[in-house]
């Protein structure tokens, strides 16, 4: 126990110097951006001079170590800087913008897993049946289909022909409210304020998206199910529970599948990092106004507070995400505290 | 009790049909302990998963019928097996740390066992678990209950299997290789807790072995099989003394003992090239000259989590030209380490290596790997299967330690591969095929090529033959044997068979704990232990009283 805890507080401390690799990182990457802020902040009838006289204002004539350590100052006080194009402080752009993208991805991860596990563990029981043909399908499907295709096919289904789902126009369609903020969250949100209506109109919204998002990420969760579940299947202390006698459902949920876990968690963790990344496309598709979007419009309009806040938010959320999978798996697996301190 | 009629079992492979087991005929009764015994791929195992109805996708019986009292196994629904499988017949497996779920405490796993066969509710669940614990004479069954198998030695793990096998009174326990991969002293130990519980409990059993001995010294009833037949069988006391059937017979002489050369193990001396070298060894021997290698005062420390581990300790030995010096111990005695530092593998923490006196250790280890005098120290490794790459042809093999330590042409590197191939007895039709085309013996042939392809002075041996059926064995410690005498090369044969090391070696070391505690001429060692725990071991060794007369006395139960 001991063991444990000394591995999981190692494995916290190492974050820190992530952390600071990535602050460093999305400082020098926004400087090596193509095109001039200074020029763009003046704007379009500015002259040299006015353009000399923004540069100061915005610090950019110092030198790269000096505007480090400005940049530093500024973080440590919270202080992402001013949006150019929103006029907004980045980080208030952010808190708006992420619960939206955070909600999509999450939503979408625990519809896929409702889905990819039960399936993979289906086909690894019964290979060669059509459950293990049904998961191939739609692995392959989700692997090769991108998602802007499958959210314009949906849409064309659910919305323009059937008229099931509701316009793809962000989180809330007019006529509801945004329920009161708490966690940024409609879905939550709108529970807390005991709001059902608007807490369906959110999910209807929804829907649809996170059905795009996944079925992208379905596959990756259903594959590593598949296989990690037919080689828990096949070892040893499964043939030894097998004999045993112990029932069907205990051999499968208690010793197979705790075991094949393992690698799928390492694997969900992975598909959480790159769906949040892979969330752009899809935002522009149902018009979402999630963190996504907002980085591709600051890109272009070499916004480069909000680029440096966007990328900055992302790896922290990345280096977040795996600390959480790691201190998981360490809960599941017996043997993590002794592997890590070797 | 069990009556097996005329049970066959085939296989759907890729490549067709494959009949393992035809036409069996076994009965065990009441308290009765019956042995089957075999080399791989004789069906033993088959058919001791045909009775638990646990074949592996494929796999099918054919024909014939298990009754177990009046039931009949093969009709039995899925339903009826899962009731019958842990309360009326149990197994236990080989290799017991992977037999047991990783992740789950022991103690719940046993629990798992108690809970579905209604023998505890889940109140006396675990008070019945640790009384199984303590049942297969655990120390301290409620520190133990709460632990998982990577923190339990294999002895542990294998009485767990043990206790989960036992814990609802199984009338019939199939033992599957229980010791397989366990240390000789651990061996005995699981071995005689199996035989104590059986009797106390009046059980029947099924060993499952590929060890005569073993079988013979705890069975009543033996069964031979081969290639998926039964070829004899009979009481064990008369099986041993008067073997009928060849095969038997041929099983019995590979069998290593006290009191039979190395030439006995062979089933005839048709083996010519063999037969021929006998004079040269000892003729050899005597002869005494300089030292090849002398290890002085070696130590290994590891530092690990757990605190700071002493792997060798102040170990000094020296190895004279075309001598061959056995080094004995249990896992973890350090003799995989000893052997590992001479090669120069791992860095050693002190200590001075002499090889042919100079000291090996003037250039890093990373260094030797280049070095000349590498060729002249070579490893021969315990599972050829898993040290030979897989993507390589066995010539690929064998051509690259020449490939790299020499600097021959394509034309002479052709030629020394099928020389090689000769000189162990490896035809050279095989050259072309990958490891896994390969039978267990010819991978060890192709292990033992590659490591004297560079004609080196000293073999490092680390366990060779443990993988190998005892019939196979016989012609590889041979093989070897001849080697010896052929290329002039000395051996550190690293072992934990006592009776292998006898037959191969000149001198002994028995290591212990990092320690070498005795040492002398293999006879003396072997024959007068002088040290409590070399006496241990040899005690430990698997004893049929017949196989000390050996075959040649079999007309002595006849009388």
């Amino acid at each position: 126990m001991k063991n444990r805890f000394i591995a999981v507080s190692q494995r916290v401390a190492q974050t820190i110097p992530v952390v600071v690799g990535v602050v460093v990182i999305s400082f020098l990457l926004t400087r090596a951006l193509p095109g001039d802020p200074a020029v763009f902040f003046a704007g379009v009838a500015a002259d040299e001079a006015s353009i000399e006289q923004v540069r100061v204002a915005l610090g950019l004539d110092k030198s790269l170590p000096q505007q480090f350590l400005i940049y530093v100052g500024d973080l440590l006080r919270g202080d992402l800087g001013q949006s150019l194009s929103s006029g907004q402080p980045v980080l208030s752009d952010l808190a708006s913008r992420l619960p939206a993208s955070l909600e999509l991805t999450l939503f979408a991860l625990v519809i896929s897993c409702l889905i990819a596990i039960p399936l993979g563990v289906l086909a690894a029981t019964r290979p060669g049946s059509w459950v293990d043909h049904v998961c191939r399908v739609l692995v392959t499907a989700g692997v090769s289909l991108p998602t802007f295709f499958t959210g314009v096919v949906l849409i064309y289904f659910f919305y323009y022909l059937t008229g099931w789902a509701p316009a793809p126009l962000g989180r809330l369609d007019f006529l509801y409210i945004e329920p009161e903020h708490v966690t940024g969250f409609y879905l939550i949100d709108s529970l807390i304020a005991n709001d059902m209506q608007t807490f369906a109109g959110t999910l209807k919204q929804l829907i649809l998206p996170a059905a795009t998002l996944s079925l992208f990420t379905l596959a990756p969760i259903a594959r590593m199910t598949r296989s990690a579940m037919i080689s828990a299947l096949s070892s040893d202390y499964i043939r030894t529970a097998r004999a045993a006698g112990l029932a069907n459902g205990t051999i499968l949920r208690t010793y197979a599948l705790r075991n094949a876990l393992l690698p799928v968690i390492t694997t969900l963790g992975m598909v959480f990092s790159f769906s949040l990344g892979a969330n752009v496309l899809v935002e522009r598709v149902f018009a979402w106004p999630g963190i996504g979007s907002y980085a591709v419009d600051a890109l272009i309009g070499s916004d480069y507070a909000a680029v440096q806040g966007f990328v900055l938010a992302m790896a922290l959320l990345f280096v977040l995400v795996n600390l959480i999978i790691d201190l998981v798996y360490s809960l599941i697996d017996p043997r993590i505290g002794f592997t890590t301190n070797e | 009790m069990l009556k097996i009629t005329n049970l066959a079992v085939s296989f759907n492979t890729r490549n067709g049909t494959v009949t393992a087991v035809r036409d069996i005929s076994l009965d065990v009764a009441a308290g009765q302990k019956v042995g089957i015994v075999g080399e791989s791929g004789s069906g033993k195992s088959v058919t001791a998963f045909s009775i638990m109805r646990l074949l592996d996708d494929g796999g099918q019986n054919d024909a014939g019928t298990i009754h177990y009292q009046d039931i009949n196994l093969l009709q039995c629904s899925e339903q009826e097996m899962r009731d019958i499988r842990g309360r009326e017949i149990s197994m236990v497996f080989q290799n017991p740390r992977a037999a047991l779920n990783p992740i789950r405490k022991v103690g719940y796993q046993i629990e798992d066992v108690l809970r579905r066969h209604s023998r505890s509710t889940r109140q006396s669940a675990r008070r019945h678990a640790i009384e199984a614990l303590s049942a297969v004479k655990i120390n301290d069954p409620q520190a133990v209950y709460g632990r998982y198998p990577f923190e339990l030695s294999g002895g542990m793990c294998q009485r767990v299997v043990i206790a989960i096998a036992l814990a609802c009174d199984p009338r019939l326990l199939i033992a599957d290789e229980p010791t397989t991969g366990l240390d000789i002293t651990t061996q005995k130990v699981v071995m005689e807790l199996i035989d104590e519980l059986i009797t106390e409990r009046q059980m029947s059993a099924i060993l499952i072995t590929h060890d005569l001995a073993l079988a013979a010294q705890y069975c009543d009833h033996i069964v031979v099989m081969k290639d998926g037949e039964i070829v004899e069988s009979g009481d064990s006391v008369t099986l041993f003394a008067t073997p009928q059937h060849a095969y038997t017979r041929k099983l019995v002489n590979a069998t290593p003992r006290t009191g039979a050369s190395l030439r006995d193990l062979l089933p005839s001396p048709s083996d010519a090239k063999t037969s021929q070298l006998t004079n040269k060894v000892t003729s050899l021997a005597p002869a005494r000259p300089a030292p090849l290698l002398e290890v002085n005062n070696l130590v290994k420390t590891f530092t690990t989590a757990s605190g700071v581990v002493n792997a060798v300790k102040d170990v000094s030995f020296t190895i004279h030209r075309n001598e061959s010096v056995g080094l004995v111990g249990e896992s973890g005695s350090g003799k995989s380490t000893t052997s590992s530092l001479l090669m120069r593998l791992d860095h050693c923490s002190s200590g001075q290596i002499l090889f042919e006196g100079r000291n090996l250790l003037d250039v890093t280890t990373k260094q030797f790997a280049k070095d000349p005098r590498r060729a002249s120290l070579q490893m021969v490794f315990q599972d050829a299967g898993d040290s030979l790459n897989p993507r390589h042809t066995a010539e690929m093999l064998i051509v690259e330690p020449i490939a790299r330590l020499t600097n021959m042409n394509r034309k002479e590197k052709k030629a020394r591969v099928s020389e090689l191939a000769q000189m162990v007895g490896l035809p050279e039709a095989l050259l072309t095929r990958y490891q896994h085309q390969l039978s267990g013996g010819q991978k060890a042939r192709v292990g033992i090529a590659r490591a004297i392809a560079l004609n080196p002075k000293l073999l490092i041996l680390d366990e060779p033959t443990a993988a190998l059926d005892v019939s196979i064995q016989a012609i590889v410690l041979n093989l070897l044997h001849d080697l010896r005498a052929e290329l002039d090369m000395s051996y550190l044969f690293v072992s934990h068979d006592l009776r292998v090391v006898e037959l191969m070696c000149d001198n002994v070391m028995v290591m212990r704990h990092g320690e070498i505690i005795e040492r002398g001429s293999a006879k003396q060692v072997l024959q007068q232990p002088q040290h409590p725990y070399t006496r241990e071991l040899l005690a430990a060794v698997p004893q049929s009283p017949e196989l000390q007369y050996g075959p040649n006395t079999s007309n002595r139960a006849v009388l």
